[in-house]
């Protein structure tokens, strides 16, 4: 490609062996009142 | 849904419903531009050879899945609706006086209390009964000031060990604290049980002691400083923030980020402070572009801080990791207030959240009667960046994933009304975020 640059693939995980849950509830990180899922880790990807 | 944006000197496209990330040249954010405003792309004074060549990129990026791609699919979580995560409140009460304290100084505008060892067990009890087939809680020490009850925490961690050995579960413990009571046994304590230690500290001296005095009206800075130094110095590589709060009255709060890089901190968090429009330190939209200046001051001072060894820091909202990031059920779900997340006061009543306590009618129900509100939860459960029209339609709906519903209650007007000064906040963080980590690659 001539005029555009690819910094990162498709990425959002869907369908199945998605959805477990496991992953931390997004308000008990760091800041409790602007929450965000931004920076949150896949429980899965932890391991 | 694309959104493409400037990013210092950079051209980033983000392919919202795939995740994916681009930079484009000059001529190829003008046609994207056009594209997205229904111009036509050969009006616009790029030459019609270039043009052609852009749209041939384009195609060959939709055909990857990489522009303009289809939403993906997101099965429900499996086993519904079980809970994982608690804040306990384990005192009402706190040894500061902070004037932005959403808590009203820590007794959330009741009696000042402690939980008693016995509601705590109960709380832990219920979260184990809830949970379902979840592995990993979460339980935050919370306050008010959580030190002010310590003896209580430390039993509580001890019976949250028993559980986890009894039932099969990880429980990571955190808290959240001002620090003002640490000692050497409670930082020991901490340094061993804590998966997380949230610090509140709010960077310059000045800016911290003008609105964060202690019950006798002298600033706190000092002596916060002192023992957060003490608690990271010995942390070791385990979790920690620093989690500073910016009001109108520092707007310069690089200014503060600066201040707590050079206290030796790696690990931190500033937010804007959410109050009432008639509080003398809210931010309204009258504030919102020279936030935007100093969020790409911090981004820019964070790109290349990050390049020295010494000089290396985290901004949590910056923080991106899109590979590792969460799947698509979580990024529309969203904080889980209500529904996977609660709150538990020192009497035991239960809260979507930590900012719905003492707002009544948002009360679930008490650890007395285990049947909550099922109308209640029923609501937060449908309230997501799917269902939320102004949601569905904005491009940072998978970062934010649908913002505090406690600020949509408070100051949004309804829990589907999403509070507005912060998502402007959270759009200009997001496209920081992923800025710095185009930049890093
Ligand atoms: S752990 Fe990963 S797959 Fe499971 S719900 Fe969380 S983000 Fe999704
Ligand atoms: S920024 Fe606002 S509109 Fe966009 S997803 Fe978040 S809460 Fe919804």
């Amino acid at each position: 490609m001539k005029h555009v640059q690819i910094i990162q693939k498709p990425c959002i995980k869907s369908g199945n062996h998605t959805a477990c849950g496991e992953c931390q509830a997004s308000c008990q990180s760091a800041c409790k009142t602007s929450c965000t899922v931004a920076n949150q880790k896949c429980a899965k990807e932890e391991k | 849904m694309i959104h493409a944006f400037r990013f210092q000197d950079l051209n980033v496209l983000l392919d919202v419903e795939s995740g994916a990330i681009h930079t484009l040249d000059d001529a190829a954010f003008a046609v994207v531009q056009a594209l997205e405003s229904g111009k036509d792309a050969y009006s616009i004074g790029v030459k019609n050879e270039t043009v052609a060549e852009v749209i041939a990129d384009l195609n060959e990026l939709r055909e990857n899945g990489a522009y303009e791609a289809e939403a993906g699919n997101a099965p429900e979580v499996t086993g519904g609706t079980a809970i994982k995560s608690m804040c306990l409140h384990v005192a009402h009460d706190c040894n500061l006086r902070c004037r932005y304290c959403f808590a009203s100084t820590g007794d959330f505008h009741g009696a000042r209390m402690l939980m008693t060892p016995e509601t705590g067990r109960r709380a832990l009890d219920f979260l184990i009964q809830r949970s379902g087939t979840r592995k990993h809680l979460e339980v935050d020490l919370f306050g008010g000031e959580p030190l002010m009850n310590w003896d209580v925490c430390k039993q509580l961690v001890a019976y949250g060990r028993e559980l986890e050995r009894k039932h099969g579960k990880v429980i990571h413990f955190t808290i959240t604290t001002n620090c003002v009571a640490l000692d050497d046994e409670k930082i020991d304590f901490i340094n061993r049980e804590m998966h997380n230690v949230v610090i509140s500290l709010d960077g310059r001296k000045e800016v911290h002691d003008a609105l964060r005095p202690t019950v006798n009206g002298k600033g706190s800075f000092d002596i916060i400083l002192r023992n957060a130094q003490k608690l990271v110095a010995t942390r070791g590589d385990r979790e920690y923030y620093i989690r500073g709060t910016f009001t109108r009255n520092n707007l310069d709060f690089l200014e503060d980020v600066k201040a707590l890089t050079g206290y030796g901190f790696h690990q931190i968090s500033i937010e804007p402070v959410v109050l009432p429009e008639e509080s003398p330190y809210s931010l309204k939209e009258e504030h919102l572009l020279r936030i935007d200046r100093e969020y790409d001051a911090l981004a820019e001072y964070y790109v290349n801080a990050r390049k020295g060894r010494d000089t290396w820091f985290n901004y949590f909202h910056f923080m991106f990791d899109p590979e590792g990031g969460p799947c698509l059920r979580k990024r529309i779900n969203g904080c889980g207030a209500g529904t996977e997340y609660i709150a538990v006061t020192p009497d035991g009543d239960l809260y979507p959240c930590h900012q719905f306590v003492g707002m009544s009618e948002w009360k679930l129900g008490n650890l007395d009667s285990p049947d909550l509100r099922t109308d209640l939860q029923k609501s937060f459960l449908g309230c997501n960046v799917c269902t939320k029209e102004i949601c569905r339609n904005c491009w940072a709906k998978y970062y934010c994933s649908g913002g505090c519903m406690a600020n949509a209650v408070l100051y949004g007007g309804a829990l589907e009304h999403p509070h507005e000064i912060s998502c402007h906040l959270m759009r200009k963080r997001t496209e920081c975020a992923i800025g710095a980590y185009v930049k890093e690659r």
